[in-house]
């Protein structure tokens, strides 16, 4: 393959992975304050609709996105509350929420499907997109793409070196003691729960105004939900890693429309699919990895060590566990 | 997991009694709820809410044509809420049940491929069904696998399997098993009609269908009452540690729980194709499994509630077929109706338990 | 500043707590309060932090009254507690923990921070690395980063909830010099213990608490059989078992190192006999559950051999060791050993081994009703098991144990019980011997210990460092061994 393939592919692996990520990373934030919100695979249709829709009708791109990310925070916002403030399981009213957000979409958006509509066009760096190689894949995108790169690092930041991040983390390890400590853990995981729920938003609008622009049933951003649901465990909860986790999965995204070139025999399918059972098998291998049996045996075996060690994780300790004074 | 499947029930460390009148007033907010949140989503969408409402009404129950649709609709959601109510029971929360309902489908129109131009169409539709119970319940076995050995939480194990599985639908509908000609979404060949599911023509209802799903009913409520492994996947479920200690092995009754859940979902899969597109379509599953998790959560993982349940629930998906036709919406408001009706049941009974143990608060 | 307390009742639905307690607590001075388990000490505490919430009474400061809601609010207050099981974050560095609760947005101020844990070690010579991860501490070191963190608020009134529990001998000199620093500074110390040993170690004055009220106070020389009066009301009477002289070998461990629990247990070698009662005394977590739970299976040893009547059963699992006759009992009845949301009937149900495909809920609802008059249990066989309170719950479990069992293993099985319900537990077990059964349990009460065994094991630090038989030992003997001095 010439060199001009590789840029292309790598360029577009970073854009398609652009609202994947931006999912994991609002995920993880969220889970690392205690609370799981399942309902991402709808949310992000929701909120990739109103992105569209609001745009559509305002003529105003900002306008979208905003939308979206209100959406996003509001449907994180009811599972926060309904686990903390109703005790009811997150599992639960996630799932249910997914389903009713999808429908939801699908209703409020079936006037407005295949609709021509506004897109977020490139933006180019100046200067840093004259570099050679790097200029094509990194700088050549729009503006949510570089936003998405650029919340890797600030959530990693904020997550891990803060004096908030350290609150957050607090909260999702140990609830009863950070109550102790007087932080409010109830207020704390609201608080992310809606800062995770606007990036998820984000993702969504992410979808319908740059990714796979415009509005339908099936819109093509179906699933992307439960696959930063999984990043999320791949990534150990830690953003940088979830990233890494997005990135490939974008990669196989991408590659699989390539196979299907070069392999016509298998058929198209087989490659849309791929990826879920990938997913599964990863976390097969990292649940084996993290045995004791397993650990023993690597032991003189550096490789398969420090394979293992990027991949152990640890999930905040009260991920899920509602919270309850007295 | 336990609490999960206690959610909704009533707490016992709250020293207070539900009456009546209780229920009655949760009923009555649960609707007003349901009620004005349907109708703001439909004033944003523009349409007359009463018009709305009345063509679900009419389309589900406005005819005996339209009714037969209904029960059509209900029988597979019976039979995945009953499959459901054994996961549950043990607190896994089987969202591969969508899945299964599809390796059920699958299975089903491999055996009834046989029986195309045979002498016996009913031994190989016989077949076919026991061919769906067993493909159902071997998907549900492999999520249970990969989740008692592998690790792999029951959620995402069951979901990446619901995709492989709709994957394989679409494989099969575009390669092996497509239509001479040309493959489309509009699925394989149908079948001879001597390989449809009777039916008492008279009514256009399947007398076996309904046995299936009242036989599921009355099977599922004397398991869970009477049996061992009932009472075995309720300790399990309320607590793994402490049933492990009095000599029961959670692991294997979570995949004996998996396999019942499995089964019966396999068989709603037969149903699909025997008895209502006699052909393999790629949405054959009709999006069943994971209505049916609303169907069970709503009826409080009660046996007798979850059919009546199921029952209006599919009033709401066929009714809102006529929306596209009578009004231009999407026949997506069902959806929307029963997430909401499962959220604000959730949610009204979890404020009103609220209120009443903050009463109790000396 | 002085620190009263006016009144203070808590009532959790309808069980009280306190039912009217008060007392007032000096500058300076080291504070104890003493009570046995379930008194309302760790209650009281709790209200004082700001942890819970009073159900009525005052909380004055030199006579003003105070009026918090929150741990947070407390300590802004002056007044910290140090909880019995610390309240931390495993997977954080010591630093992090340090620094969680302290003031501050964005900017992480490590090194200043860093800089006021050493200077608050130093002050009262403890030696702690920040950049561990805390899961790696041992609990002495966990209470010492949570004293530093309390003092670097600002702490005037330390509250300790049985800071003793758990931790080293060594450990123990530490903490007690540190305590004893912090008084000289001024502060206000309170110690809570059921200890008699530790109050005298260190308190000027103490307070004792039985059944949510104050029955006595007193202030250094303490007169120790009047401090046991307080406790008790009458000091507990040692019933004498008759004795069962032991027969063959029943259990056997050769050797046998596992991991588990906070210490694990090393190189243990041990045999039981039929008819014997071994009891495991040792600070709570110090192996003897390690050592329960290999003897029933739980765990697998990762050296040694372990056998049972003479098989081996190395690589078995815990239902073989039950068919094999051994029965165990945990400590945390409504976590390991009975299930929630089931009623007394369903439990006795799902005892039933026989074969067959439908539950016989006849039989399991005349079980259940012989089984709850035999054990005088009160409730009914439709009761939801956590319905019932913990002395009857723990009736329930030991009906469980089987007819003719070979080993009982218990885990503390009279926590929590009050003194007629564990005279009552041990005629029961007695019955069991005499029968044949060999008993092995753990008790965290000395006394119980010496009541009910033949023979006793001392554990420390995963470590048997003390087998011996009653008659050769004695209270104060058993105590040394159990703080780790043999000798």
């Amino acid at each position: 393959m010439s060199d001009f393939h590789v840029t292309i592919l790598l360029a577009s692996v970073i854009a398609a992975a652009a609202p994947i990520l931006l999912a994991t990373l609002g995920e993880t934030i969220t889970e690392k304050s205690g609370i799981i919100n399942l309902s991402l695979d709808g949310t992000i249709l929701l909120s990739a609709m109103c992105a569209f829709v609001i745009a559509l009708k305002t003529d105003n791109i900002l306008l979208g996105f905003v939308a979206a990310s209100l959406v996003g925070a509001l449907v994180a916002g009811m599972v926060a509350f309904f686990s903390i403030y109703l005790k009811q399981s997150q599992v639960a009213v996630g799932f249910v929420l997914t389903l009713m957000t999808r429908d939801l979409a699908y209703f409020i958006g079936s006037p407005y499907s295949r609709m021509p509509g506004p897109q977020v066009g490139p933006m180019p760096v100046p200067f840093l997109s004259e570099i050679p190689f790097f200029g094509d894949v990194l700088f050549r995108h729009n503006l949510p793409v570089y936003f998405s790169m650029v919340m890797i690092g600030v959530a990693w930041w904020y997550v891990y070196k803060t004096r908030l991040g350290l609150r957050l983390r607090s909260v999702g390890e140990n609830p009863e003691a950070s109550y102790a400590r007087g932080i409010n853990p109830n207020r704390v995981q609201m608080v992310y729960a809606l800062c995770g729920g606007l990036l998820v938003g984000l993702a969504g609008a992410t979808f319908s105004l740059c990714i796979k622009p415009g509005w339908g049933q099936p819109q093509g951003a179906e699933g992307t939900g439960w696959i930063a649901l999984a990043l999320v465990i791949f990534g150990g909860w830690n953003p940088v890693k979830a990233a890494l986790g997005a990135y490939l999965f974008a990669f196989l995204q991408v590659m699989s429309i390539y196979f299907q070139g070069w392999l016509p025999s298998i058929p198209a399918q087989v490659f849309q699919v791929a990826p879920f059972p990938l997913m599964i098998f990863i976390l097969v291998i990292m649940f084996f990895a993290q045995r004791e049996s397993f650990v023993r045996w690597a032991k003189d075996k550096p490789v398969v060590r420090a394979v293992i060690r990027a991949l152990s994780s640890a999930a905040p300790s009260s991920l899920g566990r509602r919270y309850s004074e007295e | 997991m336990a609490d999960y499947v206690q959610n909704g029930q009533r707490i016992s460390a709250g020293q207070y009694t539900e009456t009546v009148g209780d229920y009655i007033r949760e009923g009555v907010l649960t609707l007003v709820v349901v009620l004005a949140f349907t109708t703001f989503v439909l004033f944003i969408a523009g349409a007359p809410p009463l018009d709305a409402y009345y063509h679900i009404f009419k389309g589900s129950l406005g005819s005996w044509g339209k009714f037969t649709h209904v029960i059509k609709a209900w029988i597979p959601l019976t039979l995945c809420s009953c499959g459901l109510l054994y996961t549950f029971r043990i607190g896994l929360w089987n969202i591969g049940v969508e899945g299964q309902v599809v390796m059920g489908a699958i299975f089903t129109t491999y055996a009834l491929r046989f029986g195309i131009a045979t002498p016996f169409p009913l031994v190989f539709l016989a077949l076919s069904f026991a061919a769906g119970i067993a493909g159902g319940a071997l998907w549900a076995l492999l999520a249970g696998f990969l989740k008692t050995k592998g690790g792999v939480h029951e959620i995402f194990a069951g979901l990446g399997l619901n995709f492989v599985a709709q994957g394989t639908v679409l494989w099969l509908i575009f390669g092996p098993w497509k239509r001479p000609g040309v493959a489309s979404m509009s699925g394989t060949e149908i079948f001879p009609t001597d390989l449809w599911l009777p039916y008492i023509s008279s009514l256009r209802i399947s007398p076996i269908g309904l046995a299936c799903a009242l036989g599921a009913l009355i099977l599922t409520a004397a398991m869970l009452r009477y049996t061992r492994v009932g009472l075995y996947l309720k300790a399990i479920g309320n607590n793994p540690n402490s049933a492990y200690l009095l000599g029961l092995k959670p692991n294997r009754y979570m995949l004996i729980a998996m396999i019942c859940a499995g089964g019966f979902a396999g068989l709603a899969g037969s149903m699909q194709v025997a008895g209502v597109y006699h052909r393999l379509i790629p949405s054959i599953s009709s999006n069943y499994g994971y209505l049916s998790l609303l169907v069970v959560m709503l009826a409080n993982f009660n046996v007798w509630i979850a059919p009546l349940v199921a029952f209006f629930f599919a009033c709401l998906n066929v009714g809102s077929i006529q929306l596209p036709m009578m009004l231009q919406l999407d026949s997506s408001l069902s959806g929307v109706i029963q997430g909401t009706l499962v959220l604000a049941t959730l949610a009204v009974h979890a404020w009103r338990i609220r209120q009443k143990t903050r009463g109790a608060r000396p | 500043m002085a620190l009263e307390l006016r009144d203070i009742h808590k009532h959790f639905w309808d069980v009280k707590a306190n039912d009217g307690i008060s007392m007032i607590l000096a500058p300076g001075k080291i504070h104890g309060i003493l009570g046995e388990n379930g008194a309302g000490k760790s209650t009281l505490m709790k209200i004082l932090s700001g942890y819970l919430h009073k159900t009525s009474g005052d909380i004055l400061l030199d006579g003003r009254p105070l009026h918090y809601s929150t741990p947070a609010e407390a300590s802004a207050l002056g007044i910290g507690m140090l909880y019995q099981d610390p309240l931390d974050f495993p997977v954080m560095s010591v630093l992090d923990n340090f620094m969680v609760g302290q003031k501050g947005v964005l900017r992480n101020r490590k090194p200043f921070f860093r800089k006021r844990f050493a200077e608050l070690s130093r002050s009262i010579d403890f030696t702690l690395n920040p950049d561990t991860p805390v899961a790696t501490l041992t609990i002495g070191e966990r209470q010492q980063l949570e004293i530093l963190r309390l003092l670097s608020l600002g702490i005037r009134v330390l509250i300790l909830d049985e800071p003793t529990t758990g931790i080293s001998s060594a450990q123990k000199e530490v903490l007690f010099s540190a305590l004893k620093e912090l008084g000289r500074q001024g502060r206000n110390v309170i110690l809570v213990s059921h200890k008699l040993e530790d109050v005298e170690a260190l308190c000027d004055t103490v307070t004792v608490l039985r059944e949510g009220r104050v029955t006595g106070e007193m202030d250094a020389p303490f007169d120790t059989s009047e401090l046991l009066r307080m406790m008790f009301g009458a000091p507990p009477k040692l019933t004498l078992r008759e004795k069962v002289s032991p027969g063959e070998e029943v259990l056997h461990l050769e050797g046998v190192s596992a991991p588990g629990g906070r210490t694990g247990l090393s190189d243990c070698t041990v045999t039981v006999r039929r008819g014997e009662v071994i009891g495991l005394a040792g600070l709570e977590g110090s192996g003897q559950d390690v050592f329960l739970r290999i003897a029933s299976g739980l765990i697998r040893p990762v050296a040694g051999s372990v056998r049972l009547g003479g098989t081996p059963m190395n690589g078995k699992d815990y239902h073989c060791f039950r068919t094999a006759g051994v029965a165990f009992q945990p400590a945390s009845r409504l976590e390991e050993g009975l299930i929630r949301g089931l009623t007394v009937t369903e439990h006795y149900a799902l005892q039933d081994r026989r074969q067959g495909l439908l539950v016989r809920w006849d039989d399991a609802y005349s079980t259940a009703g012989s089984k709850i008059e035999k054990f005088q249990v009160i409730g009914a066989p439709e009761y939801r098991v956590e319905s019932l309170s913990g002395g009857n719950q723990q009736r329930i479990l030991l009906s469980f144990l089987p007819d003719r069992p070979r080993l009982l293993l218990l885990e503390n099985p009279t926590r929590g019980l009050d003194m007629e319900s564990v005279y009552w537990v041990w005629e029961h077990l007695d019955e069991f011997c005499h029968s044949g059964a060999s008993i092995v349990f753990s008790s965290s009460e000395l006394d119980e210990i010496l009541m009910a065994s033949d023979r006793i094991l001392v554990f420390f630090n995963g470590k048997i460092i003390k087998d011996v038989k009653k008659e050769e030992t004695s209270s104060m003997e058993l105590g040394r061994a159990i703080a780790g001095k043999t000798s």
